[in-house]
């Protein structure tokens, strides 16, 4: 009972540090779905070259295959987004830190270069597999990132954490070039698929990934009341009863899953994880109950939006989703950097 | 110590004279070590350099090399040391004294191990900016060093700016942002292009210093010929401005100096990734290497070499590493130089300065 209070407090300075945009829950969930209803719409109907309507029903229509086209990209990132950002939610909140996202923490770097491994030291070829050896890359980098970061006095600090994370990202991609090299073959399928896009994919990859998703997102989205009391610290969550170790293990399940299939399916998408749980939070507050859902909500439009952006913006050719989520994504970064909120004593 | 009280008892003068010996005395010894160490690093360098260009698969003997200068054609010798290897091995050297006297003006001036240049975007944004000119505008030699010095200067400001005037971990944390956008762009810029090369997109994203055609080096040369110089010239404060910007504006050296030095450490690894690309963790690895040698002092002459060193040296190992591939030198110096800046992390040096 004695929890109570200290709980009703935090929710109280929570009320009291009300973001000027703050919505209830209610219109907040309206708004996002509307805003991946419009990003869904624009990505089906616009793209690099106009296509009538009409073909969009009409079977028979040459052009109708460019529709289909357009649905499977769109998607994908639906999935690729919502994972991705659902994992950029759930490690702000198990690092207690604001500029943590998996391109930037190493984890979609340690995926990548486990998978050109795979494909050319193992010749690794079913998907699943891929998927599989995805997510030993993504927990082995981000496992090392969190240790080398938490080392010595002052713990893990959000700037040791960023600079670990770019260390093991540069470390990765100068092996996965070499690696890339030294094989013709498996350049030819990651030249495109490095920079991260979602474009020419088949459907059948993502229902290869599907179940992973949806076992990441399910682990993450119940882990909304843990999230809560870690934000507290460690010590008041144990206090409060909770097993922070496991709690943690679970999370970080969670995030390999996610980060790790959205890299197999999309390559390394960094940014999308850092903005939109940051968006949302100016949104709804930091309740993780809402931060998560809604997350992975604004990560699904964004990155459909971001990719409906890069079929447009310099026809005829088309802008990857890597590149354009990057470039939304940088600013934000600066001006949390900028900012150095979030409370944490280092930033 | 013993000299000095007993000579205050004697006269002024002389007790002048012995502190002076005194401190003479204490000064010469960092400077004997210093020396030793520039030399080392200078036969280390000749070692390598040798190294590379007499060895590998095809070896050369020393009187061929000389007689190949002279100008006297051997059949395949002259051909395989002209153009393959000793062009590699001058881009090398050069390309690595310029990224270490950046890195050390950058680490020294900014007082952080983790602001060197390759780290904190400046070496990307001039890449970026040379990618732009050559991929997309189709342009050539010094035009393209410009834009490339143009993009590194912007870089540059752009991140002091929004880093604001502490520096500490927000100018890392902001450079890193702007070296991932920078990294896009050229990313993008390749997707672009029909002829996919990936020695060339890889020259831009890592550094590299095959096939690179000698007016280039010649320009890179000179350039380097007019901006070492001055750097020696400007840097002989470096040690004071290492003291911070208040202690350095007490003893005589104004703000403006350190900001030339560190305008210098962008324009040299400017021209050196418009030649030779961004070499992955050159500049960042120099100075370190040198000072820990030197005992703790940041000398020039001491990182340039290194960069030398560990430049030459990798790109052997990446020409000879895997049979058949020739590895692009930045391939090498990043997956060496990404442990060592953990394990720097780790140890809790650059984190506690960092943050």
């Amino acid at each position: 009972m004695t929890s109570t209070p200290v709980l009703e407090r935090g929710a109280e300075a929570g009320r009291r540090t009300r973001p000027p945009l703050r919505l209830g829950a209610a219109a907040a969930t309206a708004l996002l779905v509307g805003v991946v209803a419009v990003a869904c719409a624009l990505s089906v109907l616009v793209g690099s070259r106009s296509v009538p309507v009409s073909a969009l029903w009409d079977a028979g229509d040459p052009l109708h295959s460019v529709y289909i086209a357009r649905i499977e990209r769109t998607l994908l990132g639906l999935a690729v987004g919502a994972a991705l950002a659902l994992a950029g939610a759930v490690m702000q909140g198990l690092t207690r830190n604001p500029l943590a996202d998996p391109g930037i923490l190493g984890t979609n770097a340690g995926a990548s270069f486990a998978m050109v491994v795979g494909l050319s030291v193992f010749g690794v070829s079913s998907l699943t597999d891929f998927l599989w050896i995805a997510f030993v890359g993504a927990a082995v980098a981000s496992v090392l990132v969190h240790v080398v970061a938490s080392l010595g006095r002052d713990g893990a600090t959000p700037v040791k954490l960023a600079i670990a994370g770019a260390a093991v990202t540069a470390a990765a991609t100068s092996w996965t070039t070499g690696v890339l090299l030294v094989d013709k073959q498996t350049m030819e399928t990651f030249r495109y698929w490095q920079v991260g896009t979602i474009g020419g994919r088949d459907l059948s990859v993502l229902a290869t990934g599907a179940p992973f998703l949806v076992v990441g997102a399910l682990l993450a989205l119940t882990g909304a009341r843990l999230l809560n009391t870690l934000a507290l610290g460690d010590d008041l969550a144990r206090g409060l009863g909770r097993r922070t170790a496991l709690d943690r293990v679970v999370l970080g399940v969670a995030v390999v899953l996610l980060a790790g299939t959205a890299t197999a399916l999309a390559g390394p998408i960094a940014f999308v994880g850092l903005v939109v749980p940051h968006g949302v939070r100016a949104l709804v507050g930091s309740d993780h109950a809402r931060v998560l859902p809604l997350s992975a909500m604004g990560g699904a439009a964004l990155v459909v939006l971001a990719d409906t952006l890069g079929r447009v913006v310099l026809p005829p050719s088309e802008v990857q989703v890597g590149v354009t989520a990057a470039v939304v994504g940088v600013p934000v970064f600066l001006l949390l950097v900028r900012r150095g909120r979030s409370g944490s004593g280092a930033l | 110590m013993t000299a000095v009280t007993e000579a205050r008892t004697v006269t002024p003068g002389s007790a002048i004279a012995d502190a002076v010996q005194v401190v003479r005395a204490a000064r010469r010894v960092p400077r004997r070590r210093t020396a030793l160490v520039v030399g080392g690093l200078a036969v280390a360098l000749v070692a390598a350099f040798g190294a590379r260009v007499l060895l590998g698969d095809y070896t050369i003997t020393i009187p061929d090399f000389v007689r190949i200068l002279a100008g006297t054609d051997i059949p395949g010798a002259t051909y395989i040391l002209l153009e393959s290897k000793l062009p590699r091995a001058v881009l090398a050297t050069l390309a690595g004294v310029a990224f270490g006297v950046a890195g050390a003006l950058f680490q020294t001036t900014l007082r952080n191990p983790l602001a060197s240049p390759d780290i904190i975007g400046v070496s990307l944004g001039a890449s970026a900016c040379a990618v732009v000119a050559i991929a997309l505008w189709g342009w050539q030699g010094l035009p393209v060093s410009a834009v490339a010095v143009t993009g590194a200067v912007a870089v540059a400001l752009v991140v002091r700016l929004v880093a604001g005037p502490h520096g500490g971990y927000r100018l890392v944390l902001v450079g890193i942002g702007a070296a991932a956008a920078m990294q896009s762009v050229i990313q993008y810029v390749f997707t672009r292009v029909d002829e996919y090369d990936a020695q060339l997109v890889l020259r831009w994203l890592t550094g590299s210093v095959n096939g690179v055609a000698w007016p280039t080096i010649r320009l890179l040369a000179l350039v380097l010929a007019v901006l070492l110089p001055l750097t020696w010239w400007v840097a002989r404060s470096l040690r004071v401005s290492e003291l911070g910007d208040d202690a350095a504006a007490g003893l005589g050296v104004s703000r403006a100096r350190s900001e030339l030095l560190l305008l210098l450490g962008v324009v040299l690894s400017a021209v050196a990734v418009a030649a030779a690309g961004p070499i992955a963790f050159v500049s960042f690895l120099a100075g370190p290497i040198a000072r820990a040698l030197n005992g703790g002092r940041t000398t020039i002459l001491g990182a340039a070499l290194t960069g030398a060193v560990v430049v030459v040296s990798a790109d052997y190992v990446a020409d000879y590493l895997v049979p058949d591939t020739n590895l692009p030198v930045g391939v090498v110096t990043g997956a060496v130089g990404a442990p060592f800046l953990l394990w720097l992390l780790a140890r809790g040096r650059a984190g506690r300065r960092a943050a």
